[in-house]
């Protein structure tokens, strides 16, 4: 897909600072691993637009995402609480402390495709509701091309084709899975061309272009609000940095490549654009750099007062009605902790 | 402690008009009843799964619901058990509580991942924002002459997993209050279904469920307590007429929820007939009756006569239907753990 020309730069200008602010976020939370405030965290650097542009398209009082462990740039995008989205990394809780109910934002997930199948599951659920004014409420489903391989993945597509469910699965193709780059995931190197297969179409975007992100989902969502059933958006971008704060590139991947992806950086592309098309001026990026700056410190502030949970907690929620035997369990694990 | 159903044939309490009078039902025909009942009674609740639609599923346990309550809500689904639970997770998410069927005990190998990783942990991980109410309703257990993974008994395999509730009828008035009640609980429920029983036809009266919580004494006794749930429950009882022949009042505990386990049920009929035999069709090593054995020798060690002996199926995948007779605890093999109980003599 090709970017589409912005009419002014209101628009665009909120993708920068959001993108800003993702940057600001991601590269903080690799200097807190570092500083011993998190125990891990999974760093988006480079897959921004594809997180910001996505994210920024969807309606999150009706529609529903359902994230992997690295949306941490579609969480800002539609306004998760960044201490409570860090507190699965912060190992306070693996879910997350946000409300998935209320913020539409499921929570964080470990295994990769896992939820792929939840996500079809909901917009089912969105058919059977009946569509509104505006049509189907959408799920959004995000995983990599190291997921395409799960089998979860293929069911997933096969049940949403089938049920014509309003579900758009994004595929954030970064070029590896840990160590594994893409041609040894998907033969052909394109998780886009598997849609028609399952009877569905797909979009193929520049997944460093915020723009074109944007505009992909946008249609995506039309398709899926006027029941046209799934459709497959595989955003092409790049992991610059490691898998994880425990891995290291260098034992895969050569310093080169990376340095190339580089060149293609989405701040950097959106930066230019605004300057080519609209003159913004210096003021305007050193403001959102320096917004971004100050919200990952207050970020950090939040953390670093975020104490454990209360070990009761590990009872409270394995189910709605708790058994005897649990509650036992709780009551025996309250008075032999008290004597310690 | 359930209290035993006296007779479930005697007219309900009370004399108003609207009380259904008892019927004899299979436990097909049992489950058909209560899945209806469900439908009626929540409009959100949906039946999926393999065949389960038009054909009324292999077993006929979901007969005629398609055409009585459209194809929104009960519908068959791809030919995918991970699909299937999967989705089940995502449409729990969107307000409904799916009932899912499994379409053999065999065939939730292929959900394990969504059914442990996912059903089993969502409410835990969105701190109670996100509940599991999902029946996952699974033919279960080994007596029908099945092909290779038809025959499975996985409920140690369940069990062990937190965030799931594990339940299974005996008979059909069983049957039909268990389903009635896994399917309008919060949280997620395996239901497996004993599919050597499902043709028996016994009593169900649908106004007098009787207590449905915890163990239920199947048939006093005071000499010894035969522990089984499933098929191995009809079996015992059989075991406890022969025995009373030669004068051993054999008790019955039908365990019905297999998680929890009524630890207090057990130990209140153990303490009384001071011997425990656990009959189950799982492999034995690592099986439910180990569980069992600990629970009653913590809470009734004193007054054990003997160890708590485990009559079960072999460390052997299922075998193919020529063998399955040796491999299920047939009456003699569960006659000879009862010898084994009552002759032991403490060293």
């Amino acid at each position: 897909m090709e970017s589409p020309t912005p009419a002014d730069p209101s628009e665009l200008e909120e993708l920068y600072r959001l993108l800003a602010a993702v940057r600001q976020l991601d590269t903080a939370a690799v200097r807190w691993q570092r500083q011993g405030i998190i125990p891990g965290y999974a760093p988006l650097l480079g897959q921004e637009a594809a997180q910001v542009g996505s994210g920024y398209a969807v309606d999150p009082a009706r529609d529903f995402l359902f994230p992997t462990y690295r949306e941490l740039g579609v969480a800002r995008a539609v306004g998760v609480d960044m201490v409570e989205y860090m507190a699965t990394h912060k190992a306070t809780w693996h879910g997350g402390l946000y409300n998935p109910a209320t913020t539409h934002f499921a929570p964080i997930q470990a295994v990769v495709g896992g939820s792929v199948l939840h996500a079809v599951g909901w917009a089912h659920g969105q058919r059977l509701a009946g569509p509104g004014e505006d049509g189907y409420n959408v799920a959004l489903s995000y995983f990599g091309d190291g997921a395409s391989s799960q089998g979860d993945v293929h069911e997933a597509m096969n049940f949403a084709a089938v049920m014509k469910a309003p579900v758009i699965f994004f595929v954030q193709n970064n070029g590896w899975a840990i160590s594994v780059p893409t041609e040894r995931q998907v033969a052909g190197g394109s998780v886009a061309a598997r849609a028609a297969g399952y009877g569905m179409p797909s979009l193929s975007v520049d997944g460093n272009d915020v723009t074109a992100v944007l505009e992909a989902t946008r249609q995506a969502l039309a398709h899926c609000r006027n029941g046209g059933g799934p459709i497959l958006i595989e955003a092409r971008t790049y992991r610059l940095g490691p898998h994880s704060t425990s891995d290291d590139p260098g034992r895969y991947r050569s310093l080169d490549e990376e340095q190339a992806a580089r060149r293609s950086d989405p701040l950097a592309a959106c930066e230019a654009l605004l300057r080519t098309r609209f003159g913004t001026p210096d003021s305007f990026f050193a403001g959102a750099l320096a917004a971004g700056e100050a919200e990952a410190e207050a970020v950090r502030q939040g953390l670093e007062g975020l104490g454990p949970r209360p070990g009761s907690e590990m009872f409270d929620f394995v189910f709605q009605e708790p058994t005897p035997a649990l509650k036992a369990q709780a009551a025996a694990w309250r008075t032999e902790s008290e004597h310690v | 402690m359930s209290e035993t159903l006296s007779n479930p044939l005697s007219p309900a309490a009370g004399d108003g008009p609207a009380a259904p009078a008892p019927l004899t039902l299979s436990m097909q025909g049992a489950l058909n009843r209560a899945l209806g009942e469900v439908l009626e009674d929540n409009p959100k609740a949906l039946i999926f799964g393999e065949d389960v639609g038009r054909l009324g599923g292999v077993f006929r346990i979901t007969d005629g619901l398609q055409a009585r309550f459209g194809a929104e809500r009960v519908f068959d689904t791809p030919l995918a058990e991970s699909g299937i639970l999967g989705m089940s997770v995502g449409l729990a998410m969107a307000g409904f509580h799916p009932i899912p069927e499994v379409q053999f005990d065999g065939f939730a190998y292929p959900a394990v991942n969504q059914i442990v990783s996912q059903i089993g942990r969502m409410n835990y991980r969105s701190r109670g924002a996100l509940p599991m109410p999902v029946t996952l309703r699974v033919p279960s257990f080994g007596g029908i002459r099945a092909p290779e993974l038809h025959g499975e008994s996985l409920e140690s395999l369940f069990v062990h997993v937190p965030g799931l509730k594990v339940v299974s009828p005996a008979d059909p008035h069983q049957a039909y209050h268990l389903l009635r009640l896994a399917g309008s609980m919060p949280d997620p429920v395996i239901f497996m279904e004993p599919k050597a029983r499902y043709w028996q036809k016994g009593p169900v009266d649908p106004a007098d469920a009787g207590a449905l919580e915890g163990a239920r004494i199947a048939r006093p006794g005071r000499h010894l307590t035969l522990i089984a749930w499933g098929a191995m429950v009809a079996r015992c009882l059989q075991v406890a007429e022969l025995a009373a022949e030669d004068g051993i009042e054999v008790e019955v505990l039908d365990l019905r929820w297999l998680s929890p386990i009524d630890a207090d049920g057990l130990a209140e009929s153990v303490s009384r007939t001071r011997r425990a035999v656990v009959v189950h069709e799982a492999p034995r090593s690592s099986g439910l009756g180990a569980e069992i054995a600990a629970l009653v020798t913590e809470r009734c060690f004193n007054t054990l006569k003997a160890p708590v002996e485990r009559v079960t199926g072999f460390d052997v995948p299922y075998p193919s239907g020529d063998l399955e007779d040796e491999y299920i605890p047939n009456i003699d093999r569960i006659l000879f753990g009862i010898q084994r109980v009552l002759e032991h003599r403490r060293g």
